[in-house]
């Protein structure tokens, strides 16, 4: 039985116990790692082996619960999926960028659970139809209409490497806005105007300037920076037809 | 109780030195300067152009030599930049759904080239060029 | 310590928590529900779930085939009148999530796809591509969002409940970032905890999948009936653990030993169905607890092939063709590559059988009530019995709705004319529950070490409670967890910070893992029979005669569990063969 490749892997934490620090501080590890393995499981490894005192969120280790966001070598990922073999040399690990520090690479994610209700990511029925009388039905086109906007995982990396949520923390952002154009283009919902009271604002879509990290970084391909344009486009027609067709129709 | 959070700071002027990806963006958005620069020569030359002949005869002499060559070819240069970006990125914000599949993108790219084109033809034509 | 006053609290927000909290805030909303969870409800388990939710919709199919393909897959084990009521709700609750938005997998003209799964008869698994859980989880979540009266206790972690006058009338529950303990005064208690797979050391399941709502029950004095049944899904990636899905069988995908051979033939599962053309109900379509044994035995006879990370079979996609597979089992194709280096598309992927689900958990009815007035439960942290001995893939996910939304009927019914509660009498439950946790920071004379007890919990759980089992290796597992529950109490806590304290955290999860994995263990030793997911080396046959019962472990502190019987409920099908050869009639 061929035996699993071994690697002495260097981490460089970012550590903050706001009992104790005025400020976040890097700590360094050193532990034995499996080639194969992820910066998850060189974490794991270091808490359960060296230091117990070193805290994180995971849950499925196979990136689709998106608990695990963080910034390794200053690119936010999911450690989960962070593969050590791409890594050469020590491995910065940090809080996910744009969230405030809670306890070491824990961040206080309120914000974004705000934001994520505010835009109303729930299905606002057209018509209404009981139970008894069976499924909306739905062509499979329709279904491929959003289902790219609907594999979200909350991740919220989006967030750490879009630099105008950066500088302007009221924007509502990449995730939420998408899962609100999600719901938009369900052929099922009818609730396309209350959503785009909300995301059709200064703080929605036009504080997107296109810079199209979100997309770069997101995990699941779910491309929130064409959503945002679309929404961009959507809203952009509307405003047309409010102000040049008779009526104003919406 | 003892809860502290920190707040990491966004540097307003040197955020985007953080990250190639960002000084991309910025490579992009930099190249309204020198196209907001010609917007304005063009918006002279229609004053000059309405003072009358002897007014446009001295703009356009004014205009020619080597420096005023030079920056044209900047000019050129960024905007071609700045358009080839925006055209790569229209899939994105128009998406063409066919049935199941949606278009491929170079579909959509390739038609804003296409104009483009045909554009150039038809100034270089009336310009005389052609 | 503060009291938070609701009418309701959720314990457990996953696919049951979520459904029960719907449930609540439609029915009724004036009332207030409190929905308490240790994680963000997005990240709950249910996410992971791949393959599909059962509900029966083709006209060639019908409630009684569900239900004698569920009777049969839970080796009888399960309360008939429990399945009987299940398969009646499984389509309108699966309609009810489509009409919030589910993004069911359809057919061309618009209606809802069906695909097939294993030990049913017929296709009746609606499916969302393979990440039918994650949708499910993301529709609940995003549908509770609508609804004012539910309130929601992100990251907050329950500690014990709260019984007085022989109802549980409340929960304490610790916000992990502050360290601050809350008492929350409820009329009705609905836990939805999930299951406790984290006690072995290779499963499918999540960091937080660690038993704490069976627990929180069990040391209520509430019975857990069935422990010792615990699913193996017989396709796990060989070094994460992480799920491939049963879909990939349902789609066509084969298993293969050494040489080659569709192995499954060899144990009652043949004769071989065509290649691309897999037959319900039989060969890699049988039922999960075969199919995972057949791996053991072939183990046994040296046909697995060696790989890396341990003995594998194979399974082999890519007869199924890329398109296809990017159609129907992205989620997978993807793991495989990432995780494995492993191309299903291309080549056949080493796999093994992972802990999975535990069919036993809180003991509840049909109506998830527990036997504890005012406490009830949904979910995989309840056994009710709709999955007898073994699940069917895809009846769990539904089983979160029906039963979910059954909690919370039940939780309303048990509101009416109560009398007023004691309060003080509910502060005093609620300061031995801070207390017992503050012991833990007091501590100075700690010895054990966390992850050490862990380790040790884990390897007798591996080596004694496995796929098959034996009474030498079951009393070794015991008299191990006897002693790792006494050690338990000299536990070092390293971090003694109030401010996310993950160290705190998992100290108390290893202590739910500990109690489930003593009743686990009590319970298999006592089961002299072979009976679907519980397979003994010593006692091979099924005892109808002795065992046609539900084990049921009573928490008696640090000793032992006490151990009762429940007999199962039988209404029209007695016991018989389950036969998953293809030339069944």
């Amino acid at each position: 039985m061929t035996q699993l490749k071994k690697r002495m892997v260097q981490l460089e934490v970012l550590r903050y116990d706001p009992e104790k620090d005025k400020e976040p501080r890097f700590q360094s590890y050193t532990v034995e790692c499996n080639e194969e393995w992820v910066v998850l499981d060189a974490l794991t490894a270091v808490k359960e082996t060296i230091d117990p005192t070193l805290n994180f969120r995971w849950s499925c280790h196979m990136a689709v619960c998106g608990s695990c966001g963080m910034m390794v070598n200053g690119e936010p990922k999911l450690s989960c999926h962070a593969f050590l073999r791409s890594y050469e040399g020590v491995i910065r690990v940090e809080p996910l960028a744009n969230f405030p520090i809670e306890r070491d690479l824990v961040t206080v994610a309120d914000d974004f659970i705000d934001k994520l209700k505010r835009v109303k990511p729930y299905l606002i029925p057209k018509e209404k139809k009981s139970i008894a009388e069976g499924e909306y039905k739905q062509t499979p086109a329709q279904l491929m209409k959003y289902r790219q906007f609907s594999m979200c995982i909350n991740c919220m990396l989006c967030y750490a490497a879009c630099p105008e949520y950066g500088l302007q923390p009221k924007f509502i952002g990449p995730a939420a806005i998408t899962l609100a154009h999600r719901y938009n283009q369900d052929s099922r919902d009818g609730g396309r105007n209350e959503r785009q009271e909300v995301i059709a604002t200064n703080e929605g879509v036009w504080e997107c300037s296109f810079v199209g990290a979100c997309s770069e970084v997101c995990p699941k391909a779910v491309d929130p920076a064409s959503a945002l344009q679309q929404v961009k486009v959507a809203s952009t027609i509307d405003w047309f037809k409010e102000h040049l067709l008779p009526g104003g129709a919406k | 109780m003892s809860r502290k959070p920190f707040v990491r700071e966004v540097s307003k002027t040197g955020w985007y030195l953080k990250h190639p990806r960002y000084m991309r963006y910025m490579s992009r958005e930099v190249t309204c300067i020198p196209i907001g620069a010609f917007a304005l020569l063009l918006v002279c030359a229609v004053e000059r152009l309405a003072q009358g002949q002897q007014a446009w005869d001295s703009f356009v002499a004014a205009l020619t030599g080597p420096w005023s060559f030079l920056g044209m070819a900047v000019v050129l240069a960024f905007s071609t930049y700045n358009a080839t970006n925006w055209f790569n990125v229209t899939p994105k914000a128009m998406p063409v759904q066919t049935g199941e599949e949606f278009l491929d993108g170079k579909y959509i790219v390739g038609a804003h080239y296409a104009v483009w084109a045909v554009a150039t033809l038809v100034v270089l034509f009336f310009a005389g060029v052609l | 310590m503060e009291i938070v006053n609701t009418d309701v609290v959720i314990i457990g927000a996953g696919g049951a928590g979520l459904r029960a909290a719907i449930a609540l805030a439609e029915t009724d909303p004036k009332l207030s529900v409190a929905l308490i969870s240790k994680v963000y409800p997005m990240r709950s388990h249910t996410c992971a779930a791949e393959g599909g939710a059962a509900g029966v919709i083709k006209k060639d199919d019908s409630f009684d085939l569900h239900f004698d393909d569920t009777v049969g897959g839970g080796d009888w084990l399960s309360d008939q009148d429990c399945v009987e009521y299940f398969v009646h709700e499984a389509p309108k609750e699966l309609t009810q999530l489509e009409h919030w938005g589910c993004p069911w997998n359809r057919e061309a003209d618009g209606s809802v796809a069906v695909r097939p799964f294993g030990g049913m008869k017929k296709q009746r698994t609606w499916f969302a591509a393979d990440k039918s859980g994650f949708h499910i989880l993301h529709t609940l979540f995003q549908t509770t969002l609508q609804f004012p009266s539910i309130q929601r206790f992100d990251e907050y972690f329950a500690l014990d409940l709260l019984v007085d006058d022989g109802r549980c009338q409340g929960v304490t529950a610790m916000e992990m970032r502050s360290g601050m303990i809350k008492q929350f005064h409820a009329k009705s208690v609905i836990i939805c905890g999930g299951g406790a797979g984290r006690m072995f050391p290779f499963s499918t399941n999540g960091a937080i999948k660690t038993g704490d709502g069976m627990a929180l029950a069990y040391r209520a004095g509430v019975p857990l009936k069935d422990m010792e049944f615990v699913q193996y899904h017989p396709t796990g990636l060989p070094n994460t653990g992480s799920l491939l899905t049963e879909a990939c069988r349902g789609e066509g995908g084969v298993l293969l030993n050494k040489n080659g051979r569709r192995y499954l033939q060899d144990y009652g599962m043949g004769p071989e169905t065509p290649l691309g053309k897999p037959q319900l109900k039989t060969m890699e379509l049988g039922p999960r607890d075969r199919v995972s044994q057949a791996y053991w035995h072939e183990l046994q006879k040296g046909n697995t092939v060696t790989t890396p990370w341990g003995e594998c079979v194979m399974l082999d996609m890519r007869h199924l063709g890329e398109k296809y597979i990017d159609e129907r089992l992205p989620l997978v194709r993807e793991l495989g590559i990432a995780y494995l280096g492993v191309d299903i598309a291309k080549e056949a992927i080493p796999i093994r059988p992972v802990v999975h689900y535990m069919m036993g958990g809180i003991s509840t009815n049909t109506k998830a009530a527990t036997q504890l007035p005012g406490l009830f439960a949904a979910g995989e942290c309840a056994c009710v019995s709709l999955n007898g001995a073994n699940r069917l893939g895809s009846n769990s996910l539904v089983e979160l709705l029906v039963f979910g939304k059954s909690a919370a009927l039940s939780a309303i019914a048990h509101m009416q004319g109560l009398p007023k509660p004691n309060t003080a009498a509910l502060q005093a439950r609620a300061n031995e529950s801070q207390a017992r946790v503050r012991e833990l920071f007091s501590r100075t004379d700690g010895t054990e070490s966390m992850s050490g007890l862990r380790k040790e919990m884990m390897d007798t759980m591996e080596k004694n409670a496995g796929l098959y089992r034996e009474e030498i290796g079951l009393k070794e597992a015991v008299a191990k967890l006897a002693e790792l529950r006494q050690r338990y109490n000299k536990i070092v806590l390293h971090d003694k910070s109030n401010v996310f304290n993950t160290d705190l955290f998992q100290v108390l999860e290893l202590g739910s893992m500990l109690d489930c994995a003593e009743a686990l263990a009590v319970s298999a030793l006592a089961r002299k029979e072979s009976r679907g997911a519980h397979q003994r080396l010593d006692y091979v046959e099924r005892d109808d005669q002795t065992f046609l019962r539900h084990s049921m472990a009573f928490y008696q502190g640090l000793n032992a569990p006490r151990l009762d019987y429940l007999d199962v409920v039988i209404t029209k099908s007695p016991p018989g063969v389950r036969d998953y050869s293809g030339d069944h009639k």
